[in-house]
């Protein structure tokens, strides 16, 4: 059934979460931003992105292939903002080099997976991860999962559209996007908004 | 100098076209009159797609469309071209070719569908932007070549979008839409164009077609929503380790979470329909009590019934020409109908599948008259629908 007011929250959702765009939510055009299932300015969610790092326990940054690997000429900056990013907010960096199976091998102190993230968000007490640099279609099957098995607030920073299965998410994400989201952070632990 | 070798220095020549944006070719580029068969729709349709391979398994009397894309192939239109072996191996061969990074087109019809049939789910679950043209005809013994669609309900559940054509304007329009709409990258789903067979493939009618010096810009794999893939480096060496090695609720989970993408990335397509395509349904003499539900061929015969029995008649009736049937556009059909005491639903087959889909999605389903059908080759006169709809005024 769709639904107008369906909101994409913290879970635990349940054995089977619903998927978000059968639910009738929309991702954001150009300018817009996801938030919780709703769509608002683009600035207006890079300071909410910054004030859930800033105020997160054990906030966490998952960097997918596409950051890892450097296929493309943006990502080597995009890393080096990402890396910024984490250290200004004080999170970890779990990375996930590859979309392989692991299961039981991975180690959860060090690494993420896709196929079962909940076990290294799980393990660490994670309550806000970011995804970055993850192809659209592997972020959202892992974000469903999270939504499905953990309360972690989940935001993803994508390349092209944004992901439905985050609680926050910004589309056409670049080097300077994150560094904006940095700077709100910085702002906000030495006492700004 | 070979044939073949003509052939091959042709097609490195290349046609001089323009790439321009979805928008330009369907949407401002100046549209001129043209006379033509489906088929060669088709072929219009494919000149200005940039495709970069085709692959046929041409039939006999599925349609003359891939003999036409051959000709494109041979004039530079289209980089490569071959004729594999039957119609799972060309599923199976643009299924790679789409892998490759390539944009890739084929056809298909009635019995060559359901040979190929494993393929669809496969390019659906590997998020693959292909656009394949469905001629839509008679599968069961008795054989018929002439229009049936049977065929549509068995690819409801395989992920694909599915657009149907009422005739060869849409049929040319919705194949370019379907590049356009594909190749989202949230979207990234193959894309099945469907028309009745021989009605539209083989019949002449006026369409209106934009200039053949432009073309759909070449298609970006580095959108594609998961990554290309290549055996020999990453991440091919790293994805190939399938996630349904495992026999644990994890992969289970995650192999179900992966389905409901597939499923998501279609529910996604719906502003990208609406934008290119001017929406999932169309509605004539909206608000009527007694409405019209039909998808292909049987929006004409529809049209004619409804002009006929307001002409001789007096009676009004309403019509939702349903374009989009994945996805389905059950909110807009739901209120289109809001008001309608009866619901009659014409279709080219005998299962009924587009009554079924809107019996699923609207309340009160009873006003539903599941008919009048017509299958095996035969025709949908406008007084067998006339007949349906005073029956359900009475």
């Amino acid at each position: 059934m769709i639904s107008e007011k369906y909101r994409i929250l913290p879970g635990p959702e349940g054995f089977v979460p619903v998927t978000a765009a059968l639910m009738g939510v929309v991702l954001p055009d150009e300018g817009g931003a996801f938030v919780e299932g709703g769509i608002i300015p683009e600035n207006d969610a890079l300071g909410m992105i910054a004030e859930k790092l800033a105020s997160a326990k054990r906030p966490a940054v998952c960097p997918g292939p596409l950051l890892m690997w450097q296929w493309n000429g943006g990502a080597g900056p995009k890393a080096a903002a990402v890396r910024e990013l984490a250290a200004a907010c004080g999170a970890k960096i779990y990375p996930m080099p590859d979309y392989r199976a692991k299961s039981p091998r991975i180690n959860p102190e060090i690494e993420i997976s896709v196929n079962h993230p909940n076990i290294t968000i799980q393990h660490n007490g994670i309550d806000v991860c970011v995804f970055v640099g993850v192809h659209s279609h592997y972020a959202n099957f892992a974000l469903r999962m999270i939504r499905a098995g953990t309360g972690c607030y989940t935001i993803c920073l994508s390349d092209y559209a944004a992901s439905d299965e985050a609680m926050i998410s910004l589309r056409d994400v670049d080097a300077a996007k994150i560094g904006a989201i940095t700077a709100k952070v910085k702002s906000i632990s030495k006492g700004g908004v | 100098m070979s044939m073949s070798a003509n052939i091959n220095a042709a097609a490195s020549a290349g046609p001089n076209q323009k790439a321009v944006s979805p928008e330009e070719l369907l949407l401002k580029a100046p549209r001129e009159r043209a006379f033509m068969t489906g088929s060669e729709a088709v072929a219009e349709a494919v000149r200005r797609a940039g495709i970069d391979m085709a692959i046929a398994y041409p039939i006999t009397p599925q349609s003359e469309s891939m003999h036409l894309t051959g000709d494109l192939f041979a004039q530079g239109y289209i980089k490569d071209y071959y004729r594999a072996e039957n119609e799972f191996a060309v599923m199976a061969a643009v299924h790679g070719a789409s892998l490759g990074g390539g944009r890739v087109f084929t056809a298909t019809s009635g019995p060559g569908t359901l040979r190929a049939m494993e393929m669809f789910p496969v390019w659906a679950g590997s998020r693959q932007p292909i656009v394949c043209a469905f001629m839509c005809r008679g599968v069961a013994l008795p054989p018929s070549i002439q229009p049936e669609n049977i065929e549509m309900a068995f690819l409801l559940d395989t992920g694909m979008i599915m657009f149907h054509a009422e005739n060869s304007q849409d049929f040319f329009d919705f194949i370019l839409a379907g590049y356009a709409i594909a190749e989202q990258s949230e979207v990234h789903l193959p894309v099945g164009v469907f028309a009745d067979g021989f009605f539209v493939t083989h019949t002449r009618e006026v369409i209106m077609l934009p200039p053949d010096n432009i073309k759909l810009g070449e298609y970006n794999p580095d959108i594609a929503p998961i990554p290309p893939f290549d055996m020999e480096h990453a991440p091919m060496q790293m994805v190939r380790d399938p996630l349904l090695n495992k026999c644990n609720f994890v992969s289970y989970a995650a192999s179900a979470s992966w389905h409901q993408e597939v499923l998501a990335a279609a529910e996604r397509a719906r502003k990208h329909i609406n934008k290119y395509m001017g929406g999932l349904i169309e509605v004539e003499n909206p608000g009527a009590d007694i409405m019209i539900i039909a998808s292909g061929i049987a929006v004409s015969q529809s049209r004619d019934a409804i002009r006929t029995m307001a002409e001789r008649d007096g009676i009004t009736a309403g019509l939702i020409k349903v374009k989009s049937i994945r996805p389905f556009p059950a909110a807009e059909i739901a209120q289109a109908t809001a008001r309608a005491s009866a619901i009659v639903i014409p279709e080219f087959n005998a299962g009924g599948w587009l009554a079924r889909e809107v019996m699923g999605t609207i309340d009160n389903n009873s006003r539903v008259i599941a008919g009048p059908r017509v299958f095996g080759g035969m025709s949908l006169p406008g007084e067998v629908i006339i007949d349906v709809i005073k029956k359900a005024a009475r």
